[in-house]
C-alpha cells in the first residue's frame, strides 16, 4: 500500500508532540539562541539553550511549521535536557543515522520518543523538516564551543 | 465536466494514468505538440540565427522570427518587435527594473507594488528603491484579493515612477482589473510606468496586452504549456527604444568602436548572445495549442474546477480557502488550509495518493504575512484536469483528516 509510510509516521506520539509540544517557549536566561528557517517551505524554529559547563541545563524552542518539524523539535529538547555535550552529540549522530534509514538506530532505546520519527527515512522530501531543529542545535553547540 | 484537452496529448500524464497533477501554477505539463516542435527545430532548421550568410542560418532566423510573431499574436501585441524573449517572467520584470528603473528612478521618487506580488515582481522593485533611495510602498488588497483601488489611488502622486502589479495572484487566483488600474495611474501619475506580471494570467485568460494598456507585461513560457527557460516581455516601443540595454554582447550591438558601442534596434537590443530559439519555438507551439482550445474556454474551465474544489473543501471540517469565494470570477488557483493538518503534512499525504499540490509560501511572503498564514496548500488547474482530479484532491484531504484524527 502506498499509504503505509504515512500511517507509520503520523502516529499518536508524533501528533501528541505536535499538538502539545514539550519545552515550547522562551528561557529567561540562556547562553545561546539560534534561529533557523527552511526558506523553501517557511518552517522556522528559534532554539534557546542554557548551559551549565558542558551540560544542557535547560532548553526551549519557539517556531511554526509542519507536524514533523515541530514534533522533532519537541522530542529533541526532551532528549537533550540535562545531558552532557558528549551525550547530546551521540544522540544527534544516532538520530541522523535513524532518519537516513539505519534500522539499528531506529530500535535504539537511547533515542526515546525520537524513534517515532524513524518513518521519515521513507519520505526523503521531509528529511529537511525533521532536521530543522537539529540544524539549529548543531549551530548552538558550535557557538557555545567557541 | 471533462478535461478541456485530452490527457493523451500530454506524454507525462498519459504515461501515468493515476497521476493527479494539480500544480500547474508552478509549472504546466507539456503537450506532445510542444515537444515535437522543439525536436523539429533541431532536426530540420538548426543553426545560429542572425549570423551566417547561408540558407540554413536564414531558416533558423525565420523560425525564430515566426515564433516571435506567433507569441506576440497570442498576447495581443500588434507590434512583434516590442516582444522580447527572456529567460522567464522573473527576468522580464528584472529587465524593466534594471534598465528603465535604473535610468529613471531617483532618490525621493516612489515605487508602488501590491501586497499580492510574487517575489519576482516585488524584490526587483524593493531592491531598486533601496539602491536609489526611492520610497517603496505596498498597496493593500481588498477582501476579494484584488488590489484595493481606493488605497492604491491614494499612493499615486507626482513622484510616483513605477506601479507594478500582478494580473492574477499566484496564491489567491484573484484577477486584477488591469484597465482600471492603468486608468488610475494615467490620471494620478501620468509620468509613472505600469508593469504587469502576467505569469499566472497568460496561461489562464485571454490576454491582449495592447488592449490592457500597460507599459510592460511579462509572462513565462513554462506555465503556458511551453518549455522552461523562456519568457517574454512586451513593452511600449517608445520606452524600449529609449531604455538602456540589459545584457551586452553579441547580436545586441550595431557597431562596436574601440571606446564605445551603439545598439541594435529592438527587439535585438535586449537579446544579447545566441537566443533560446528552442524555447521560442516551443512557446509558439504552446500558443497554437492553447488558441486551438480557445482561451475563453481555458479560463472558464479553470474557474469551474476551482469553484468545484472550493465547494468541496468548505464541506470538510476545518478547511478554509483564501481568495475570491466559490463561483466568483477567478483563475484556476485555490489556496487553502485544513485545520491542524499543516500544508506540508497534507502535501505528503496527498503525494502518497498520487496527488501533486504545492505547499508553502508560494514565493509570496509579503502576502502570506498579511494573510496571517505561515504556509498554505495550493491546488491549481490546467486544461488537462477534470472533476475526477478535484475528487481525488478532496478524498486525499478527507484521508489526511482521518490520519490526524486516529491518534
Amino acid at each position: 500500500m502506498p499509504d503505509d509510510p504515512l500511517n507509520a509516521l503520523y502516529q499518536e506520539l508524533l501528533l501528541d508532540h505536535y499538538r502539545r509540544p514539550r519545552n515550547k517557549g522562551r528561557l529567561p536566561e540562556f547562553d545561546v539562541c539560534v534561529e533557523k528557517k527552511n526558506p523553501l517551505c517557511g518552517d522556522e524554529i528559534t532554539l534557546q539553550i542554557d548551559f551549565d559547563g558542558d551540560r544542557v541545563s535547560d532548553v526551549k524552542f519557539t517556531g511554526q511549521g509542519c507536524a514533523i518539524s515541530q514534533a522533532s523539535a519537541s522530542m529533541m529538547t526532551q532528549a537533550l535536557k540535562g545531558r552532557s555535550r558528549t551525550e547530546v552529540e551521540a544522540i544527534a549522530r544516532r538520530f541522523t543515522e535513524m532518519i537516513h534509514g539505519d534500522d539499528a538506530a531506529a530500535r535504539d532505546a537511547a533515542l526515546g520518543d525520537l524513534r517515532a520519527l524513524a518513518g521519515v527515512a521513507r519520505l526523503p522530501v521531509r528529511l529537511k523538516c525533521a532536521m530543522l531543529a537539529w540544524g539549529a542545535f548543531a549551530e548552538a553547540l558550535a557557538e557555545h564551543g567557541k | 465536466m471533462s478535461a478541456l484537452a485530452p490527457r493523451a496529448d500530454f506524454p507525462l500524464l498519459a504515461a501515468d494514468p493515476r497521476l493527479v497533477y494539480l500544480d500547474s501554477a508552478a509549472t504546466a505539463q507539456k503537450p506532445r505538440a510542444v515537444l515535437d516542435a522543439i525536436a523539429a527545430f533541431y532536426a530540420h532548421d538548426y543553426a545560429n540565427p542572425h549570423r551566417g550568410a547561408y540558407a540554413l542560418s536564414a531558416r533558423a532566423t525565420a523560425v525564430y522570427r515566426a515564433a516571435r510573431e506567433r507569441v506576440a499574436r497570442f498576447l495581443g501585441a500588434a507590434d512583434a518587435d516590442t516582444l522580447l524573449f527572456t529567460r522567464g517572467c522573473t527576468e522580464s520584470l528584472n529587465l524593466v527594473a534594471g534598465t528603465w528603473g535604473r535610468a529613471n528612478v531617483a532618490a525621493g521618487d516612489r515605487i508602488v507594488v501590491t501586497a499580492a506580488e510574487h517575489h519576482g515582481n516585488f524584490v526587483p522593485w524593493q531592491q531598486l528603491a533601496l539602491e536609489r533611495g526611492a520610497e517603496f510602498r505596498i498597496a493593500p488588497l481588498a477582501a476579494d484579493g484584488t488590489v484595493d483601488r481606493v488605497h492604491l489611488a491614494s499612493l499615486l502622486g507626482p513622484r510616483t515612477k513605477v506601479v507594478a502589479f500582478t494580473h492574477v495572484s499566484n496564491v489567491l487566483g484573484a484577477i486584477n482589473p488591469v484597465e482600471e488600474i492603468v486608468a488610475l495611474v494615467r490620471a494620478a501619475a501620468p509620468q509613472a510606468i505600469t508593469v504587469c506580471d502576467g505569469a499566472q494570467a497568460a496561461p489562464h485568460l485571454p490576454v491582449s496586452v495592447d488592449a490592457l494598456g500597460v507599459d510592460f507585461y511579462g509572462a513565462g513560457g513554462h506555465k503556458m504549456l511551453g518549455p522552461m527557460g523562456v519568457g517574454v516581455l512586451v513593452g511600449r516601443r517608445a520606452l524600449l527604444e529609449a531604455m538602456p540595454p540589459w545584457l551586452t554582447g553579441g547580436d545586441m550591438i550595431e557597431f562596436v568602436h574601440d571606446e564605445r558601442s551603439t545598439w541594435n534596434v529592438i527587439p535585438h537590443k535586449f537579446e544579447a548572445g545566441t537566443p533560446n530559439v528552442e524555447g521560442a519555438v516551443g512557446l509558439a507551439a504552446a500558443c497554437d495549442y492553447l488558441d486551438a482550445l480557445g482561451m475563453a474556454r481555458v479560463h472558464e474551465h479553470g474557474r469551474r474546477l476551482a469553484t468545484l474544489a472550493i465547494e468541496g473543501m468548505l464541506r470538510l471540517p476545518g478547511a478554509r480557502t483564501h481568495g475570491p469565494p466559490a463561483g466568483a470570477e477567478r483563475a484556476g488557483v485555490v489556496s487553502f488550509t485544513l485545520g491542524e493538518v499543516h500544508p506540508h503534512d497534507l502535501s505528503s499525504i496527498l503525494d502518497a495518493k498520487g496527488v501533486c499540490i504545492r505547499a508553502g509560501h508560494h514565493c509570496a511572503q509579503p502576502l502570506m504575512r498579511r494573510l496571517g498564514a505561515g504556509a498554505t496548500a495550493r491546488a491549481s488547474f490546467s486544461v488537462y484536469n477534470d472533476e475526477r482530479d478535484v475528487e481525488a484532491l478532496l478524498a486525499g484531504m478527507r484521508a489526511a483528516l482521518d490520519l490526524f484524527a486516529h491518534a
